[in-house]
């Protein structure tokens, strides 16, 4: 990955570039909503990236819980912290889309408030490890992640299933969308994933070293204090 | 116009800011090892 990382570094450069270019740009007005609806191009990316993170979380988490592999324990806690990022731009640019469109800027409507439960959940989850002392605490973790992941597909399912005040999807569910805003979509939503990776990156390589250097510092003070007996 | 450029401002404001929390996290990391090197 070492090697990896400044090609990719680079091509999410050029991809969130062209991105942006695109959402603004290339993309036609949509013809109700007017320029604003471009904000669907950072608003479902984000949240398809969040939702990847999410599963990427519970897929470690269950490898966590079956070997006990603090690697894979890292691994779940980098994808919940990144997840998390990308679920607050949604909580933020879906508002913020919703005032001009809806004249609200929130509604207590099913996929909203179940998008909202999604980040507590994941908010709860970051708590959790940051201020859990117990031994224990990479289980339970690994036990709510579990447990957190069955909204992910409660919220992306809910506006197939219930009547609201979202949207319906674009793509599949019976939408249909413009060959051009899907292209960008698409372009954004591979930007924004290489984007995630390269933080997700950085973030485990950031707990296991930090890891790491806190099993010195302990073993280093355990050296010193059979030096000074 | 407005709204949209906000909500672009503000996915960059939090993913610069999330970026800027994990740079400070591996400054401190690296002081730590440093320290830890004197140690030794």
């Amino acid at each position: 990955m070492k090697r990896a990382f400044p090609i990719l570094a680079v091509l999410t450069a050029v991809l969130l570039s062209y991105g942006l270019y695109g959402a603004l740009i290339v993309a036609p007005t949509e013809k109700t909503m007017g320029d604003v609806q471009r904000i669907f191009y950072y608003h479902v990316p984000s949240a398809w990236t969040a939702f990847t993170l999410f599963f990427l979380n519970l897929a470690a988490s269950i490898v966590y819980l079956i070997r006990r592999n603090p690697k894979a324990d890292a691994l779940a806690f980098a994808a919940a912290e990144v997840g998390v990022v990308f679920c607050t731009v949604v909580l933020v640019t879906g508002p913020i889309w919703a005032r001009p469109v809806w004249g609200i800027w929130w509604t207590w409507d099913l996929r909203l408030t179940l998008t909202l439960v999604l980040w507590l959940i994941y908010v709860s989850y970051l708590m959790l490890r940051r201020f859990s002392t117990s031994g224990q605490t990479p289980m339970m973790a690994a036990v709510l992640a579990v447990f957190g992941a069955l909204d992910v597909p409660l919220v992306y399912f809910s506006i197939w299933f219930f009547r609201t005040q979202h949207p319906q999807p674009v793509i599949g569910g019976g939408g249909s969308i413009d060959p051009r805003m899907l292209h960008v979509l698409l372009i954004n939503w591979a930007a924004f994933s290489c984007f995630a990776v390269l933080v997700c990156w950085s973030r485990y390589h950031l707990e296991v070293l930090s890891r790491e250097v806190e099993e010195t510092q302990a073993l280093e003070s355990l050296l010193e204090a059979g030096n000074s007996r | 116009m407005s709204y949209l450029y906000a909500a672009y401002v503000a996915t960059w404001a939090i993913h610069i800011a999330y970026l800027g929390y994990l740079l400070r996290r591996y400054g401190r990391l690296r002081t730590e090892i440093e320290d830890l090197k004197k140690k030794r």
